[in-house]
């Protein structure tokens, strides 16, 4: 089946990374299509995780962690890059909601232009914050209390004001880790309606253990299994029609 | 039946356990206070903040003591922190774990030196290294002093500063380290903006902890110190702590009020451990409840 025409923003060219000597991708092809949600799903262990540490240069903050290959991001290699600069371009959420928990909600959201060296004026600070909280749908909560410590939020809340400190500095991607996977239903549910909300502002990449997940939230999804790719597209029809039977096998419940 | 009544017996002996070193301490202030009694007696408050010291005279007063234990600890502790922050910085963040490990147990090493030890090192080469320096600021060159006094201890409260940071930085949640590297951060400013204002408490829980190891040392100090009975007016010249005027005078002290002036400033030192101590505490609670743990 032919797929309408995508623009992609990042593409890996046979992308290899070690932990020591283990090899744990085992040479990634793959293209993200912008202002898109791709989903990475697969069982514990098969790399998702470690392919997403790679997008923002994560994977190498590991003692013992390397990568081969090539990762274009807008057509520039970002493995040649300076991993900080990445890191300014593409934001990422992590599993367990980690707000700084010595900074104010205030803080928190301008924490990547803090953290950066960044001053900004104070109209200009109070603009982002009020725009990043309104995009990660958590300004009408914690508005009248910006200026208290986000620790006594809960844990949804908490993950949303990581995704509004992320999204701050306007990143060209969105990296998220298994984003629901420390919250409740109900928060987690809040957190994907966020997802498909943010898709037109940002390009969003989200690992996840749970199928029905990447069903719900992903216009693409990219299968793997021990290190390698089985399978990518459109998530309809990966979940429809799929090509490998290793797929159509994780799919079904049969393992993972 | 039978393990309740071991249980019994197993809750008083710990009970009584615990109440004897709480009988303990409260026993060694009674005795200092008892024995202090006959200086107190003679010269009330006053101890506290005359600065003569006459053993002919029979007249005694502590400050110049009490000055110079603050004035040789607070130096060490200004000379000693940054070594030590940067020490435990160095083996949390930067180094290798092996590398970090060896350095951090050749700095616990430094504890274990014994403290004469310290001072017959001060006297052959602390000592001469400052005399030098002292001429060629123009200064007496004494040699000994409040300053080799202070080096010394900045020395000798390094290892427990440091094992004590390095500890709190290693507490420190990867995650935090994680998001602030996620969001473009430098090594340095993961340090400086997430780690230390994160490990704020235990820093100051480690610099009081050195603090109260500087306020009490004694042979070291009364080895370098130059053991001169006078207000301190310079860093650089001889003086005395509390601590080393009772280790050096207490053989000498000859009438019942000298002897029992040499406790006060025991009890004198007890009583500025242990508000030093507290004060501590209660600011590592307020940092504590801050922090919204």
């Amino acid at each position: 089946m032919k797929e309408a025409p995508m623009e992609e923003i990042l593409k890996t060219q046979d992308l290899k990374a070690y932990f020591e000597e283990l090899e744990i991708l085992k040479g990634i092809n793959l293209s993200i299509p912008k202002n898109r949600v791709t989903a990475i799903m697969g069982p514990s262990g098969c790399g998702k995780t470690t392919l997403l540490r790679c997008f923002n240069r994560m994977h190498e903050e590991t003692p013992g962690a390397h990568t081969k290959g090539k990762i274009f991001l807008e057509g520039k290699d970002i493995l040649s890059m300076n991993p900080i600069l990445v890191r300014k371009m593409v934001g990422m959420v992590f599993q367990k909601p980690n707000p700084f928990p010595t900074m104010s909600i205030y803080e928190n959201v301008l924490a990547g232009y803090r953290l950066n060296g960044i001053k900004l004026r104070k109209e200009e600070a109070q603009g982002i914050v009020e725009e990043s909280l309104k995009k990660a749908v958590l300004w009408d909560e914690v508005k009248d209390f910006l200026h208290r410590r986000g620790t006594f939020l809960s844990g949804g809340q908490q993950q949303r004001l990581c995704i509004a400190r992320a999204l701050a500095v306007n990143p060209k991607l969105l990296l998220m880790d298994e984003p629901t996977s420390a919250l409740d239903p109900k928060a987690t549910r809040r957190v994907e309606e966020l997802v498909t909300e943010l898709k037109e502002a940002v390009t969003i990449v989200i690992v996840t253990h749970n199928t029905s997940q990447a069903g719900r939230v992903a216009d693409y999804t990219a299968f793997l299994y021990l290190g390698e790719l089985i399978e990518f597209g459109p998530t309809e029809e990966l979940f429809t029609a799929p090509k490998d039977p290793r797929t159509e096998e994780y799919l079904t419940g049969k393992f993972g | 039946m039978e393990s309740a009544k071991t249980d019994k017996i197993f809750e008083i002996l710990t009970r009584s356990l615990g109440s004897l070193v709480l009988a303990t301490a409260m026993g060694g202030f009674i005795t200092l206070t008892i024995l202090s009694w006959p200086s107190i007696k003679a010269f009330g408050p006053s101890f506290l903040w005359s600065t003569r010291w006459d053993p002919v005279q029979g007249q005694f007063g502590a400050l110049p003591f009490i000055v110079g234990t603050l004035a040789t600890s607070f130096l060490a502790l200004f000379i000693s922190t940054p070594f030590s922050l940067g020490t435990s910085l160095f083996l949390a963040e930067y180094s290798p774990p092996k590398i970090g490990n060896a350095v951090a147990f050749l700095v616990e090493l430094l504890a274990a030196i014994p403290s004469v030890i310290y001072g017959l090192w001060g006297i052959f080469f602390l000592v001469p290294l400052v005399r030098k320096m002292e001429m060629a600021f123009n200064l007496p060159p004494y040699g000994v002093g409040g300053f080799t006094a202070s080096l010394i201890l900045a020395i000798m409260i390094l290892p427990y500063a440091t094992s004590v940071i390095r500890e709190v930085i290693s507490l420190v949640p990867q995650e935090l380290r994680e998001g602030a590297y996620a969001l473009g951060a430098t090594r340095w400013e993961v340090m400086r903006y997430v780690v230390l204002p994160y490990a704020r408490s235990g820093i100051l829980a480690g610099t009081v902890l050195a603090l109260g190891r500087a306020l009490g040392e004694t042979m070291a100090i009364t080895m370098v110190i130059g053991n001169r009975n006078e207000l301190l007016r310079s860093i650089f010249e001889p003086t005395n702590t509390m601590a080393s005027v009772i280790a050096n005078e207490f053989t000498e002290a000859t009438s019942s009020v000298y002897l029992s002036s040499l406790v006060e400033i025991g009890l004198v030192l007890f009583v500025i451990t242990l508000v030093v101590n507290i004060l501590a505490r209660m600011v590592t609670e307020r940092l504590k409840m801050e922090k919204g743990e």
